[in-house]
């Protein structure tokens, strides 16, 4: 039985046609992944289903019946629930509140919070999503977060459940609970839309793929009848050759952190005690999931943050007055993890951002003013060298895409041929060919003799480059591991806080 | 010394102290609600002058009070509608509308007041709310008199407290009111209209604050003069914060608010003019500032408070 179906729908922002003429079916108690790269198209297209969107044209039909486009009241009415990539919960409110909202005319005298309590209780005992209703959101772990998302589809008796990214937050141990929920739900009649540009997870869960490439439909495959690497290709259009890693032998310590604890600041976690070195010739991977001090270990890198207590030596020598400029003068190279918000200055043209780390000495400064034509001569080159697409030195950068602003960060970062370099999700967001781009670049500056830390949510990223992996949980570091040394099973026991039994 | 503190155990103090309190009881009501769906309406200054002109020149052309209330409320929410209209769905600065707001509704009201009444020059009267002691409880001492011989425009105030907190914590609408506040996507994506309940909260709002305007003119007093208003409005974005946009605390705060105001008038009438009177004024502002500083370091403020949402934007 046919429970959705889309027919041709096209959507355009401007010149840009983010869905081309895109019609497939969905049946009940069925698992279709949409798969495709950043930028295919994939969460356009699901948020013309959710109503966030309206579609230039094409129709949607939920169990035979037509959708009103743009209504987001309408598709929950026809039973699509939606669990958003960027999580849509109030932090301040519980659980029970923010599965309850909208559920209930507004304008019924009262709340009926017992009944809401019950049924959320029976959901989670269902389905296997524990959570408390009446915990404070603000205080419930990522995993946690994910699971309210679904209870709130469940709660509004979805028959269809879009999942927008799902995993990109979670440990390979939550993602495991994640996929045996949804086999529960497919067996009680659901059907879902799973959004992934993750091969392996695409094949674990899902019974028909769907491969969305630049804002067409570039393929339908059965996923008992295909394989990995037909997927990747349908993906990019093209084969894709993991990067070749070569044996560079390890030199000296060029970076060292000796039991470092950094002061509670913010939100994110602070390290503790923390001991790290950084050899030339070697990539380090740091594995975590997000919000583990991460940003921390990354801040005292790059010199936003100054160590509590604890020694910080660069090639062997004690660092005092650390600051950024600091860092810089002590050859360190930084690749950010928020290229729009750290990175870059979106309204600032690419020869000022490329220049922004090193415009106050030459060949950029000329006693005391700015030498713009070498400025403008070095960002050509970057263009050049790094195969950046853009209209001009001169263009704004926040207009070009994520993987052409990711080229000219690493350009400014690496160009100097930086002694250490910090790669802080050098790789998030960007597509495929992108991807090989950047990991090929980290590779030829260890190849170089440059130390690089690189710090990844993506296990599989960090596998594949780093010659040592240390897993950072609330703050902590675990023991390093050689390349091949621990699975990716055992390194996720890790991030999920689980110390190694003594070895 | 002695006299200072015996006046805190005088009715005619705690009296005082309430009938202060109740303008600011509706308008610190009105503020939360608007708080709480994501909006700081800084027009209620001009609002409050509105709902004060509007409510009492009702009475003066002849209507009955409680029409007159009614009328104030109306002409508040209207102001509401403009500043609504734009920071809700323009997404216009909330800062600079409702500075614009006040100064217009403020000006708008001198202009029809100077209008309407050319001639004047010691303003008109009207007869105003009487008490309304009621029967039994107030006869308590002390605490009777002070809560329970009031006008009913007071007794409404407390009344509106109750509803206010019922609404924002026991319904469904005021869940989606404060989900507003919080994260607006979260009430979009299920599938409640953020333009809707933000507008709606901010007509709500302005319409309580311009009741508490009314009381000013009449219960409190009954005529309007210039400057009225004279600040009370920003006194309740404070006591919002006071109240870490609660409403039960909220009521502390303007009640506690009121009580050093009344405190400090007396206490200007004791001290025979050896201290300069201004100090006295300056009073109940400086404690509410260190009150400010001491309670609301802590308040988690509603995390999508003044934060415009536009549909559809990533």
């Amino acid at each position: 039985m046919t429970v959705l179906r889309l027919s041709g729908i096209t959507k355009r922002f401007g010149p840009l046609v983010a869905n081309d003429d895109i019609s497939f079916d969905l049946k009940k108690g069925e698992v279709i992944a949409l798969l495709g790269e950043n930028g295919a198209g994939k969460t356009t297209l699901m948020n013309i289903l959710f109503g966030h969107y309206v579609a230039d044209e094409g129709n949607i039909e939920a169990f035979g019946q037509l959708l009103a486009p743009g209504d987001p009241k309408a598709a929950l009415a026809a039973g699509i629930g939606m669990v958003h990539q960027h999580f849509t919960l109030a932090d301040n409110m519980s659980v029970l509140e923010n599965i309850a909202l909208g559920t209930e005319s507004l304008w019924r005298p009262r709340l009926d919070r017992s009944l809401a309590r019950r049924r959320i209780s029976q959901l989670s005992s269902d389905f296997g999503l524990a959570v408390e209703p009446d915990a404070s959101v603000a205080s419930l772990s990522v995993g946690e977060r994910q699971r309210v998302e679904i209870l709130k589809a469940l709660y509004r008796d979805a028959r269809i459940l879009i999942l927008d990214e799902p995993t990109a937050v979670l440990t390979p141990a939550e993602t495991d609970a994640l996929f045996r929920t949804l086999k529960m739900l497919v067996a009680n009649g659901l059907s879902i839309i799973f959004i992934s540009h993750k091969l392996h997870e695409v094949m674990a869960v899902s019974d028909r793929v769907l491969v969305l490439r630049s804002g067409r439909l570039a393929g339908e495959r059965t996923t008992a009848r295909t394989t990995r690497r037909e997927l990747a290709t349908l993906m990019v259009g093209q084969e894709v050759t993991p990067p070749k890693v070569a044996g560079v032998a390890r030199g000296e310590a060029l970076f060292a952190l000796e039991r470092v604890s950094t002061a509670p600041l913010g939100s994110g976690a602070f390290l503790h005690d923390v001991s790290l070195t950084l050899f030339a010739g070697e990539i380090v991977g740091l594995a975590g999931v997000s919000g583990n001090g991460q940003a921390a270990l990354a801040g005292l890198i790059a010199g936003t943050e100054n160590p509590a207590s604890g020694k910080m030596l660069v090639r062997g020598k004690l660092v005092g007055g650390w600051s950024p400029r600091a860092a810089l003068d002590h050859g360190i190279a930084r690749i950010p993890e928020d290229r729009h918000a750290v990175g870059t200055i979106g309204d600032m043209s690419v020869t000022e951002n490329v220049i922004a780390e090193r415009y106050r000495s030459s060949p950029f400064c000329r006693r005391g003013f700015l030498d713009w034509k070498a400025a403008k001569h070095f960002a050509e080159g970057l263009i050049r060298d790094y195969d950046v697409k853009c209209p001009s030195p001169e263009a704004r950068i926040r207009l070009l895409s994520g993987g052409n602003m990711q080229k000219l960060i690493l350009g400014r970062a690496l160009d100097p041929e930086p002694a250490i370099v910090l790669a802080n999700q050098p790789a998030r967001g960007l597509d495929v060919g992108a991807v090989a781009y950047v990991h090929g670049k980290l590779l030829d500056a260890r190849a170089r003799g440059a130390a690089v830390l690189l710090i990844s949510e993506d296990l599989e990223e960090i596998v594949a480059l780093s010659d040592r992996i240390v897993v950072i949980s609330k703050g902590r570091l675990s023991a390093p591991s050689g390349r091949g040394e621990r699975t990716i099973g055992e390194i996720g026991e890790l991030m999920a806080g689980h110390s190694e039994v003594a070895a | 010394m002695e006299q200072a503190i015996e006046i805190l155990f005088t009715a005619s103090f705690w009296v005082a102290a309430i009938r202060i309190a109740s303008p600011l009881i509706f308008a610190t009501m009105g503020e939360l609600i608007c708080e709480r769906a994501g909006v700081l309406n800084l027009g209620i200054e001009g609002i409050m002058t509105v709902g004060a002109f509007a409510g009492w020149f009702t009475v003066y052309s002849g209507g009955d009070l409680w029409t007159g209330v009614l009328v104030a409320a109306f002409a508040g929410a209207l102001f509401g509608l403009l500043h609504a209209t734009l920071t809700v769905p323009l997404g216009l600065s909330q800062h600079v509308v409702g500075i614009g707001v006040t100064l217009l509704a403020t000006s708008l009201t001198y202009f029809i007041y100077r209008l309407a009444l050319p001639e004047v020059t010691s303003p008109p009267k009207i007869e105003p709310f009487q008490p309304w002691p009621i029967p039994g409880l107030s006869k308590i001492p002390v605490i009777g008199e002070a809560l329970f011989a009031q006008t009913p425009l007071t007794y409404l105030a407390f009344i509106t407290v109750a509803v206010v907190a019922w609404v924002l914590y026991r319904t469904p609408l005021g869940l989606a009111m404060r989900a507003a506040g919080e994260n607006p996507s979260a009430v979009e994506a299920q599938g409640i209209s953020v333009i809707g309940i933000r507008m709606g909260a901010v007509m709500a709002g302005s319409a309580l604050m311009a009741v508490g305007g009314a009381f000013l003119t009449m219960s409190a007093f009954n005529s309007f003069f210039f400057e009225m208003i004279n600040g009370r409005g920003w006194i309740c974005i404070a006591l919002v914060v006071f109240g870490s946009w609660r409403p039960g605390k909220a009521l502390v705060g303007a009640i506690l608010f009121a009580a050093f105001d009344a405190y400090q008038v007396r206490l200007q009438q004791l001290s025979g003019g050896v201290v300069p009177y201004q100090v006295f004024l300056m009073m109940p502002y400086v404690l509410s500032i260190l009150a400010l500083v001491l309670v609301a370091r802590r308040a988690t403020y509603p995390k999508a408070l003044m934060i415009p949402y536009q549909k559809g934007e990533r």
